[in-house]
């Protein structure tokens, strides 16, 4: 074997891979892409989100949680502070959930227009705050920097 | 004052190590011996310097002063002593001191091991080494100083996170750490072979063991990570295809390329540009994988509360190292000679495919774990790319991986024989459709659940049927096949090891991805749950008191039948100073299978606990997996070849080409 034929088996292959993992991932994205949305952005963009599974974030309502009485079941509701959805997650919520703070959660929308969460993202940080919640509190014209470093100097 | 000495230190050291980035590199290019022995002393003095600096920060946060603004922010005088230490690197600043640390002393031990390295090679390589230290230890002094003092200092800290309060946390950064920063050596090997304008089989056996190195820490830290985000995070998940995972795993597939691209760069001398390309490939993506953590861009449930003016620095320092070592690789990569020629099926072929799938995978993990950041930046919406996307590409590109992996080292070199591999491996294959039939008939699927135990099988008995052939096992007297098998190099056993563990940590995944099953209930004292055959009486509730935390304490007695298995306690801790709560789960392992009882919340009204319930099947699997390929890297790094003063240039003086560096003799 030559080594331009050599060269031309490794292009080949080369682009094969190239391809295989072009194809793959392109129609990976069209079927897994989870949108993000704010409480906001769903009563405008609302109707494109049926039956699809997305992350809704905001902050944890204050005073909204409770339980129901088959004891693992959750409700609360995420603002961004313009609007408020309902949600419902079944589990165990994570260590740092807290009311007031930033929350981001994955699921699809009930008919009834309650969020069904499947999933609601852990976190290990107090004090961080999900970019997208930030972005969307902001928009909102709500957001108040978090002071993380308050005892620094 | 010794916060003070300890930052002193650290700025001494960037003086060092400028030193170092630029003598050496001058004295290479104008062969003035006098100025490349320099990068040996000051590397050692670089790396003495930052241990200085590092050890103040470690007397502040054990003696607790709280003075200093780290320590006060990241600790607590009731916390245990393990984590004062621990704490050190379980925050922003004393991790990038750490960093540091692991990057100088790589560069230290080239210059105290690498004897046999022809000086300005040496030189360059020390050169570059500490190019990188210069680029981080600023980004420590401008922008992350761990000796800020606080004045007045308060009465007592804030306490470190109590996640990270945990042996298996304690233990994961500095692992991760020499992994990302230990393919920092592979780069300024391979930066400094461009700027000498040769590479060659001497040149890959140089570079081999330190990535081999990196790569076995790398592999402890994941598994490490994935091991603490199972059992702390009490949701008995090990790996999400959260953005900060997928930044370990991309430096560790390209970092398992290059190791293989490198075999056959020392063995036949060929794919040469290749290699160079990945070990500048695989340290950027450290490079990146340091920016996506600690510049907080990417949502992640791993991700703690940043300064968004580190992320730009860190892109900087990642644009200088990528972008200025690809310029140098574009303009010199062609002038290196193209080495042995090999059929298409031959050892090398099967490398090449190897290479290939890997670094597709690891792009289709990059694609998926930026995508969302290109989206936001071209305002086209928010997104998250999860695991589903991760599964539809990545599986499918692991499988061929695994399939090639197995008759690969079968292969002769330069020209194999594919029907002869086969047949060695008709009784792995025969073993690997029946686990898949096992999958059937016990479990009757998921399809991919089926398709991964095959993979595991055929990895893990492939690997042993192709150490059966080494030692000709079955095929003379025993003792034979033992004196053979005491005579092979111990590569030849690492990688055995380590292919066999791969198909032993795939069968972990598979079992308790597949396999598992989970309850939440609400329970009280009394109550009783049933889950995989097990009967769970939770007996009861009280209140236990830690150094830095009080938790309440359930009691679960686990029978099977009649017959008492063991007792579970799992405990929710909650920490006062930072107000956090953590679940603790307990854990009964097994060599099969874990059962995992965490304790949720009460609810106040009822008196009822929130309880889940894990059954994992073969997860153990996946750590014990890990530890095992690590354990093979590591000895495939005691290899002799390795450790005698085999790397020399022989072929340099046969070929007639004077090499200037030779003239000198070594220090």
């Amino acid at each position: 074997m030559t080594r331009k034929k050599r060269r031309l088996y490794m292009l080949l292959l080369a682009l094969l891979g190239l391809g295989t993992a072009t194809a793959l991932t392109l129609t990976a994205f069209q079927d897994n892409l989870v949108f993000f949305f704010s409480p906001s952005d769903l009563q405008t963009k609302g109707e494109q989100v049926k039956d699809r599974s997305f992350r809704l974030g905001g902050l944890v309502e204050d005073g909204s949680v409770r339980k129901l009485p088959d004891g693992v079941t959750v409700e609360f509701r995420v603002t961004d502070t313009q609007h408020t959805v309902g949600v419902s997650y079944r589990g165990q919520l994570p260590d740092l959930f807290r009311e007031g703070q930033g929350v981001v959660a994955e699921g699809k929308l009930r008919p009834d227009g309650v969020f069904v969460a499947r999933e609601v993202l852990a976190k290990h940080d107090e004090n961080y705050m999900p970019p997208e919640v930030t972005d969307a509190l902001k928009r909102a014209g709500q957001y108040k920097p978090a002071d993380t470093r308050a005892s620094a100097q | 004052m010794i916060p003070e000495l300890g930052h002193y230190a650290l700025v001494l050291a960037l003086f060092t190590a400028l030193v170092q980035a630029g003598l050496p590199l001058a004295g290479a290019a104008t062969r003035n011996t006098a100025w490349m022995a320099v990068a040996r002393p000051a590397s050692y003095a670089q790396l003495a310097l930052i241990l200085v600096a590092y050890g103040a920060l470690t007397w502040a946060h054990v003696v607790s002063d709280f003075s200093v603004a780290n320590v006060v922010e990241n600790s607590h005088s009731l916390k245990p002593m393990l984590y004062k230490v621990s704490g050190v690197w379980g925050n922003h600043e004393g991790s990038m001191v750490l960093w540091v640390v692991m990057l100088a002393a790589f560069g230290a031990a080239v210059a105290a091991f690498g004897r046999n390295l022809p000086p300005t090679l040496k030189a360059r390589v020390l050169s570059v080494q500490a190019m990188i230290a210069v680029g981080f230890l600023l980004f420590i002094l401008i922008t992350s100083n761990p000796f800020l003092r606080v004045v007045p200092a308060p009465i007592d800290g804030r306490d470190l996170n109590p996640l990270l309060q945990d042996p298996g946390l304690a233990f994961h950064p500095p692992f991760l750490y020499a992994g990302y920063v230990g393919f920092s050596m592979a780069f300024s090997f391979a930066v400094a072979a461009l700027i000498e304008g040769r590479v060659d089989p001497a040149w890959a056996r140089w570079v081999r063991p330190w990535t081999l190195a990196a790569w076995s820490m790398l592999t402890i830290g994941i598994a490490m990570g994935a091991w603490w985000a199972y059992y702390e995070l009490g949701w008995g998940g090990w790996w999400y295809w959260d953005p900060v995972e997928n930044a370990s795993l991309m430096p560790w597939l390209a970092g398992t390329a290059l190791l293989h691209s490198a075999i056959v760069v020392e063995k036949r001398d060929a794919l040469k540009t290749w290699t160079i390309l990945l070990a500048i490939i695989t340290f950027s993506l450290s490079l990146m994988g340091t920016f996506l953590v600690r510049s907080g861009i990417l949502t992640s449930v791993h991700a703690f509360a940043v300064d968004p003016k580190r992320g730009v620095f860190i892109l900087i320092l990642l644009l200088l190292a990528t972008g200025g070592s690809l310029l140098l690789y574009s303009l010199r990569a062609p002038t290196l000679k193209a080495g042995g020629l090999f059929a298409p099926v031959s050892r090398e072929g099967a490398l090449v495919l190897n290479n290939l799938l890997l670094s597709t995978a690891t792009a289709t993990v990059f694609i998926g774990t930026l995508y969302p950041l290109f989206m936001d930046i071209l305002k086209l919406g928010k997104v998250s790319v999860g695991a589903p996307f991760f599964n539809a590409t990545f599986i499918p590109l692991m499988v061929p991986m695994i399939a090639v992996m197995v008759v690969g080292p079968l292969l002769a070199w330069k020209r194999g024989d594919l029907t002869y591999a086969l047949k060695k491996l008709m009784l792995a294959g025969a073993v690997t459709v029946a686990a898949v039939l096992w999958g059937v008939a016990a479990h009757g699927g998921p399809v991919l659940a089926l398709i991964g135990i095959g993979a595991a099988a055929w990895a893990f008995f492939g690997a042993l049927a192709e150490f059966a052939e080494r030692i000709r096992l079955f095929r003379g007297p025993l003792s034979d096949s033992l004196h053979r098998a005491r005579h092979l190099p111990r590569s030849a056993w690492g990688m055995t090891i380590t292919h066999a563990a791969l198909g032993i940590a795939i069968a972990g995944m598979v079992g308790t991805s597949a396999w598992n099953s989970e309850v939440i209930r609400a329970m009280k004292p009394g109550d009783t749950a049933d889950i995989a055959g097990f009967t769970l009486t939770f007996d009861s509730i009280q209140q236990v008191q830690g150094p830095n935390w009080k938790a309440d304490q359930a009691t679960f007695t686990v029978r099977r039948g009649d017959a008492v298995v063991t007792v579970l306690e799992p405990q929710r801790r909650s920490y006062s100073t930072r107000m956090m709560s953590t679940t603790e789960a307990a854990i009964r392992t097994t060599l099969f299978s874990d059962l995992y009882v965490a304790l949720g919340d009460p609810d106040t009204k009822t008196g009822m606990w929130t309880v889940r319930l894990y059954h994992h099947p073969l997860v153990p699997w996946i750590w014990a997996g890990g530890v095992l390929m690590a354990l093979g890297g590591l000895l495939s790094l005691s290899d002799r070849r390795f450790r005698v003063g085999a790397p020399t240039r022989k072929t340099a003086a046969q070929k007639g080409k004077a090499v200037p560096a030779h003239a000198h003799p070594a220090e």
